[in-house]
């Protein structure tokens, strides 16, 4: 191909990227190092609030922002260095603790326990998609061919299913006496309150993600299934495979980089776990690195922002991708290497 | 379906010929943002009578409030603000001074409704709030429980209470992780008559009395549901409704729906009370709710918004929905409802200290009590972390250095 047509064909599509991507991911990373200030000053202020019945004035000194000749708030800019991710990371109390083997004093540390469960989250519940996803390809791959259509669309509703609305009705299904809660305090005899600890909101953000992705493992393996040779699954039954060795030796080969395809999309999407944090409102037991950032971006009562907190915190998320993603790249590169020798 | 039709149009209809209620006809395009709460919808669709007016209702309006004010022209005119979400808008200049519309339009104003900073009117109240103990009646008088004063009879009545075993639990409470938790935590701090924050802006909770107030919550935790870090007031105010819970220290705003015979199974039998006290005050904060209109926005605009506020706020409209809040509004009747909030103001109950600084320790206490809650931390480990986050808070805030 010349390089006019090739730059014709790859121009727009890079010069979106550059600006939708690029351009933002060099200014999260400035801003990560910068920190912008208001410039505060203390005047003494008389405010009058109402009452039940009578107004109440009272004087006192109050710190606010300066406004400059334009109405607008005076602010500087100033480079912080490293402080930023110093404030999330917190290192030194960090190494404290993990030089004491003092678990509950590292989890003391917000990071620390929202990567804590972004981890366990994105690699408990990868297994499971694929599994689960590859299960029922294969089980809609050997339905009859008149009720595949129905099978298919049914299996993928979960995943149309927007992820907060989704989370909610999960929440509303075991918040207090939900009625799935009550169904299971019925079925054991117990007093349940899914709400309470750590490990059932875990368990139920679980389920609620395999629930939602599976079907996209499935509509892509289903896909894959389509294309299998059945030249080699035929020479395989005569060979006297088993059922199962077919799909071990023929089918899960055949499928390998649709797999990898899939994980990767999975590793990206959990460790950016943040509708099931906000839908279960689980602040109080379980929080996530993508919530972390969201927290510090939030104005409080009072509209202060931390933007440099929130930028470190979101250059360390993506830092996090890369290194998760690092083993499944190399595989696929060596593969590619293989392939092209 | 003919019939169904009709219904319909005529429901459709009714809302614009039986209560177009307005006495003018607004030509100006006017919109306002502010929570979604049942006093605010009342306000709002009075506005909406004289035409030309789009609401926005949105609990976490907060978040967006003050980029959209800061915009030139103003994405809104009119914004609803609490002593709270005033300060930000305030402190970035985005609300214009009142007192020319009010000496022109206001004539139905009290003095008790305009919010003064420095003799400048910025806001125009309408309700003022405050939580407040509410508790079930019935309950306390067969178990010969008398109305609780402060914690330590809360404690006692809910100890009695759980023994007779006649609701799921005792006590109810609005601690949800965020904003819900840390006013409860500032309500017990400020009944003790101290102050979260000294006058150098230094934290000043990991104290005895921060200690003494997470104690207190420990011991009222026992009493209550398992899932209380998610229990919001509308949570608290269903318990209530369903007969599950004994007790609460809940908004004023929440009250009338006890006595909702559409939600409520226990109507008429909850009594609203003053806030326990603390050793100083209640334990408990006073709140308004109120208006502002944006300073970017034309002269023009900005009159129009102000009439149609004053239409919003009249006597009218607190006429048919006076039990929705406690409007400081001529015309209001204080009913069963208003009791508790009264008392409490009556006791002493202190404003709610609204700040720059007091948001950031605010939103501290929020996102750390939880840990303490769940047992992760113990009472000094959680205060000094606290103060901590506030201290990385404020010097990101440029507050101090």
């Amino acid at each position: 191909m010349k390089f006019k047509v090739f730059a014709a064909f790859a121009g727009p599509s890079l010069l979106l990227m550059l600006i939708f991507i690029a351009v933002p991911l060099v200014n999260v990373f400035l801003q990560s190092f910068q920190n912008t200030q208001s410039i505060f000053e203390t005047v003494e202020i008389e405010t009058c609030t109402p009452g039940f019945g009578t107004q109440t004035c009272i004087t006192e000194s109050e710190t606010r922002p300066v406004l400059g000749e334009d109405g607008r708030v005076l602010e500087k800019t100033i480079f912080v260095g490293w402080e930023s991710y110093r404030n999330i990371l917190r290192p030194d109390q960090a190494w404290e603790a993990v030089k004491q083997l003092n678990w509950s004093a590292l989890m003391a540390i917000d990071f620390w326990k929202a990567l804590r469960f972004t981890l366990t989250f994105t690699l408990i519940s990868l297994p499971l998609v694929i599994g689960l996803g590859l299960v029922i390809a294969v089980a809609v791959n050997n339905l009859a061919k008149s009720i595949r259509g129905q099978v298919i669309f049914v299996s993928l509703l979960p995943f149309i299913i927007t992820p907060v609305i989704g989370a909610l009705s999960i929440r509303w299904l075991f918040i207090g006496d939900g009625i799935l809660t009550v169904l299971l305090e019925w079925w054991l005899q117990m007093d349940i309150a899914m709400f309470a600890q750590a490990w059932t909101i875990e368990l139920m953000m679980l389920f609620y993600r395999v629930w939602h992705v599976a079907p996209f493992a499935f509509v892509v393996f289903y896909a894959g299934l389509q294309t299998v040779n059945n030249d080699t699954l035929e020479s395989a039954i005569i060979d006297g495979a088993s059922r199962f060795e077919r799909l071990r030796y023929v089918v899960i080969p055949h499928l390998m980089p649709l797999i990898i395809f899939v994980s990767l999309i999975h590793l990206m999407d959990s460790y950016r776990v943040f509708e099931e944090i906000v839908g279960f409102s689980s602040q109080a037991h379980v929080i996530s690195l993508q919530w972390l950032t969201y927290d510090f971006l939030v104005p409080d009562e009072s509209g202060n922002r931390s933007i440099s907190r929130a930028s470190a915190s979101s250059m360390l998320t993506m830092i996090g991708i890369v290194i998760i993603l690092i083993p499944l790249l190399r595989k696929t590169w060596n593969d590619h290497r293989a392939r092209v020798l | 379906m003919k019939k169904f039709c009709a219904a319909v149009v005529a429901a459709l209809l009714l809302p614009g010929s039986l209560w177009a209620a307005c006495a003018y006809d607004n030509q100006v395009e006017i919109k306002s943002l502010s929570a979604g709460f049942q006093a605010w919808k009342s306000v709002t669709d009075a506005m909406a009578e004289c035409g030309n007016f789009q609401a926005e209702l949105d609990q976490e309006f907060r978040d967006k409030q003050v980029e959209a004010f800061a915009a030139n022209p103003s994405l809104y005119h009119i914004g609803g603000v609490s002593n709270s979400t005033l300060v930000p808008l305030v402190n970035n200049n985005l609300v214009r001074p009142l007192d020319d519309l009010v000496a022109q339009h206001g004539g139905q104003l009290s003095e008790n409704q305009l919010i003064r900073q420095n003799g400048q009117v910025v806001a125009i109240a309408m309700m003022v709030n405050a939580q407040h103990l509410m508790y079930r009646q019935d309950i306390l008088d067969d178990l010969g429980i008398a109305e609780p004063a402060n914690y330590e009879e809360v404690l006692a009545a809910a100890a009695k209470i759980a023994d007779a075993g006649v609701v799921d639990y005792p006590l109810g409470a609005t601690w949800k992780t965020g904003f819900n938790i840390a006013l409860d935590f500032v309500n017990l701090f400020l009944g003790e008559g101290q102050s979260l924050i000294n006058d150098d802006l230094s934290p000043s909770i990991n104290n005895e009395t921060g200690m003494y107030v997470l104690e207190t919550m420990d011991r009222l935790k026992r009493y209550m549901d398992p899932e209380i870090l998610v229990s919001d007031s509308t949570y608290v105010q269903q318990q209530f409704q369903q007969g599950k819970i004994a007790m609460a220290n809940l908004w004023a705003s929440r009250a009338a729906a006890m006595d909702d015979e559409a939600e409520s199974q226990v109507v008429g039998l909850v009594t609203m009370a003053s806030a326990p006290m603390g050793s100083v005050r209640p334990a408990s904060t006073l709140w308004w709710d109120g208006t502002v209109i944006a300073s970017n926005i034309t002269d023009e605009e900005a009159e129009a918004a102000f009439r149609l506020i004053m239409e919003g706020m009249d006597r009218e409209m607190v006429q048919a929905n006076n039990d929705d809040a406690i409007w400081i509004i001529d015309g209001f009747v204080p009913g069963k409802s208003a009791e508790g909030a009264f008392a409490t103001a009556a006791n002493g109950a202190a404003p709610y200290p609204a700040s720059t600084e007091f948001g950031i320790i605010f939103n501290a206490l929020g996102n750390g009590l939880a840990a303490y809650i769940t047992g992760e931390k113990d009472a000094a480990t959680t205060l000094a972390d606290i103060e901590n986050e506030y201290l990385v808070g404020a010097k990101e805030a440029g507050l101090i250095q």
